[in-house]
């Protein structure tokens, strides 16, 4: 790839602009009140929430959610992260903030750490049963964990799993779409970089490590951010796995507190809405960060 | 420094196509071979088979005193360079020049004074630490020589190195390769389809055709001696003049009866004349009628087009020498006249 001189193309795309600044303007109009309007379509539920988080519980049930911003926010933020919700007194906001970025990282580097070294496999060792042995992992893509929940179940309790880290993210680990891409990747990178490689001494693993693994930076960037947030949403698998308080996640955690609906007591609205608020912050920074990572190593390596 | 010997070297790829049968030559010490032909003939098959790229489907490769038939290209004592020069997108100039000694377990001092020296041979000081994707194409190509030369191996191996570069900086590398391989003095093969580079760089020069060798020969013998039609027709620019023409009676005669000189060979049959634009003089005694189509007009010289008795033909002549379409008498001297066989196309 040609590095271009920023100065220079600022330079050549600002004549024209200025030029035509006039024609330009009710087209920049329109364009940004859609996307004005696009933006609070998304943001207003979350507004909503917000709003609901900062009164008292009783009014979310009177009124609903208003314009008035009440003076909760700071108990509720208490409460939400350091108070216990369940009977155990271990599920602290921090507790489950925590081990929702233990499933969320363990899921993805555990899934892009195994897709890499499968896609590995197939694409540069001439196995017998190589592209039978792909698609085979390909068609495990039809069956989603839902549909063997039951199964993965049964082993884990089997196997001594149930609530424990290594329960809840080994067996979402094993599926096919990130060896998937991988693979796809690998299969463009050219094969006459292997060849430079084989010729510079570099077996197997060097290669691996070298040259590929850096080559796929912005691979795993993707694959990362993909992951991690898939990871984190995880409701139902979780919901299984983790009977042990001090196991839950944010997204299962959540459910909990709005659920004790014993004898006249409110569900605590305030608490459950920040949380909600809380669980979405982690995965909205790794897209963030992790973005500007993967267009930076779009741009500048060119293999 | 080695020299490279194939015995009856075969290649079958495994969906059975033959694309290269048995072939045996040798490379001397410090020799520089270029291998040419048109694209598909086989040019990388045989240079990644002697680099242990490709399997040896029949046949033994010596390189230096060694069967190196299934020894790892890493121990080859070989350095490639790629057409798409395959430097490592996500590496330093430098770390790319040095990986290969750096996995040969070479102390890093010594990798970096290496370096040193390569990038000071190939006026890479400069570019040391950028990454390739800051590089022109020619400096790109410098590196990848860089990491050859580094290496310090036995034989160099060229796949059309310069076929990216536009054609300036073409043919300053193409200088540059040669100057360095004569310094070096490593054996080197190098493989084209540009017959230019060919005849510019080669001690020898070898003439593939799908999958067989047509001729082996220093340039001027390729040049002035083709072989074969095939080779008259695709070294030079232009190729060299193909008519049909027969043979009687030691008389070599072309299309409506011009006839052209004696041969030695008192047989009857059809033949191919060839001659070369630049070896036919204009006017003179005996000339033959050519009608010219079209001038190429390029500054040092010019080439006429047309016909001559009514099959293609081109004249080579100097810049100041007068010319005009429509007919003009030329002679075909006869030292410079080259005989094929028609049917065969081997030079008679
Ligand atoms: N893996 C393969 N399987 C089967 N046939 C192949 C394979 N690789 C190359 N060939 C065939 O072998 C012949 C020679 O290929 P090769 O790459 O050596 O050509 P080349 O002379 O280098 O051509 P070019 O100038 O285009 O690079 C071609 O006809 C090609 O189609
Ligand atoms: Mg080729």
């Amino acid at each position: 790839m040609t590095e271009a001189n920023p100065a220079a193309m600022a330079a050549t795309a600002a004549t024209p602009a200025t030029r035509h600044r006039r024609r330009l303007r009710s087209g920049d109009i329109l364009d940004h009140a859609v996307l004005i309007a696009g933006a609070l379509f998304m943001l207003l539920p979350l507004l909503m929430v917000l709003q609901m988080t900062t009164v008292p519980d009783v009014e979310v049930i009177k009124t609903g959610p208003t314009l008035t911003i009440g003076d909760q926010l700071d108990e509720n933020f208490e409460k939400a992260m350091f108070e216990a919700s369940g009977f155990s007194g271990e599920n602290t906001g921090v507790r489950m903030l925590i081990n929702s970025f233990i499933l969320g990282i363990g899921f993805a580097v555990g899934k892009i750490v195994i897709g890499m070294m499968a896609a590995y496999a197939i694409v540069y060792f001439r196995l017998r049963f190589a592209t039978l042995a792909f698609w085979i992992i390909f068609t495990t893509l039809l069956l989603p964990l839902e549909v063997r929940i039951l199964p993965s179940y049964e082993v884990v309790q089997k196997l001594g799993m149930l609530n424990s880290f290594q329960g809840l993210i080994i067996p979402l680990i094993a599926s096919a779409t990130a060896t998937f891409f991988f693979r796809q990747f690998f299969r463009s990178v050219p094969e006459e970089l292997v060849e430079a490689a084989r010729i510079d001494g570099a077996g197997p693993v060097k290669f691996f490590i070298d040259i590929l693994v850096p080559l796929s930076k912005t691979m795993v960037a993707a694959m990362f951010i993909i992951m991690f947030v898939y990871g984190w949403n995880q409701y139902l698998w979780p919901t299984m796995i983790t009977t042990d308080e001090d196991m839950f996640t944010l997204v299962r955690g959540i459910k909990q507190i709005t659920q004790v609906m014993e004898g006249n007591r409110i569900p605590e609205y305030g608490r459950a809405n920040l949380l909600a608020i809380i669980a979405i912050v982690p995965p909205v920074f790794v897209v963030i960060f992790f973005q500007s990572w993967f267009v930076k190593g779009l741009t500048e390596s060119d293999k | 420094m080695a020299q490279v010997k194939l015995d009856r070297l075969r290649k079958l790829y495994p969906n059975g196509f033959e694309a290269l049968t048995p072939t045996s030559f040798e490379i001397h010490d410090g020799e520089f071979v270029v291998l040419v032909g048109p694209s598909g003939c086989g040019k990388s098959t045989l240079l990644r088979m002697i680099a242990g790229l490709e399997d040896i489907s029949e046949g033994t490769l010596h390189i230096g005193d060694r069967m190196v038939n299934t020894v790892d290209p890493a121990d080859r004592d070989i350095a490639m360079v790629f057409q798409n020069y395959a430097l490592y997108p996500h590496m330093t100039v430098r770390r790319n020049i040095g990986y290969g000694l750096k996995n040969r377990k070479i102390a890093q001092d010594v990798i970096d004074s290496k370096v040193r020296d390569a990038a000071q041979m190939l006026n890479l000081t400069e570019l040391l630490d950028r990454k390739p994707s800051q590089l022109s194409g020619g400096q790109r190509q410098r590196v990848a020589m860089g990491r050859a030369v580094v290496r310090d191996p036995a034989l160099f191996l060229f796949d059309e190195p310069l076929s990216n570069l536009d054609a300036k900086l073409r043919h300053q590398m193409r200088i540059e390769i040669k100057a360095l391989q004569r310094r070096l003095g490593v054996t080197s093969v190098y493989v084209t389809h540009d017959q230019v580079e060919a005849m510019t760089m080669a001690d020898r020069i070898i003439v593939l055709n799908a999958g067989r060798i047509e001729q082996i020969g220093t340039p001027a013998d390729i040049y002035h001696a083709p072989a074969s039609t095939f080779v008259a027709s695709f070294m030079g620019a232009p190729p060299m003049n193909l008519l049909d023409g027969h043979c009687a009676d030691g008389t070599v005669t072309l299309g409506e009866g011009f006839a052209l000189g004696t041969s030695t060979d008192t047989s009857t049959r059809k033949i191919t004349v060839g001659i070369r634009p630049e070896d036919v003089e204009l006017g003179g005694a005996g000339a033959v009628p050519f009608h010219v189509d079209i001038i190429e007009e390029l500054g040092a010289h010019r080439l006429l087009h047309g016909r001559l008795a009514d099959q293609a033909f081109t004249v080579h002549i100097p810049k100041d020498q007068h010319a005009s379409t429509g007919e003009m008498p030329i002679t075909l001297p006869e030292p410079a006249l080259r005989l094929f066989d028609a049917e065969t196309g081997r030079a008679l």
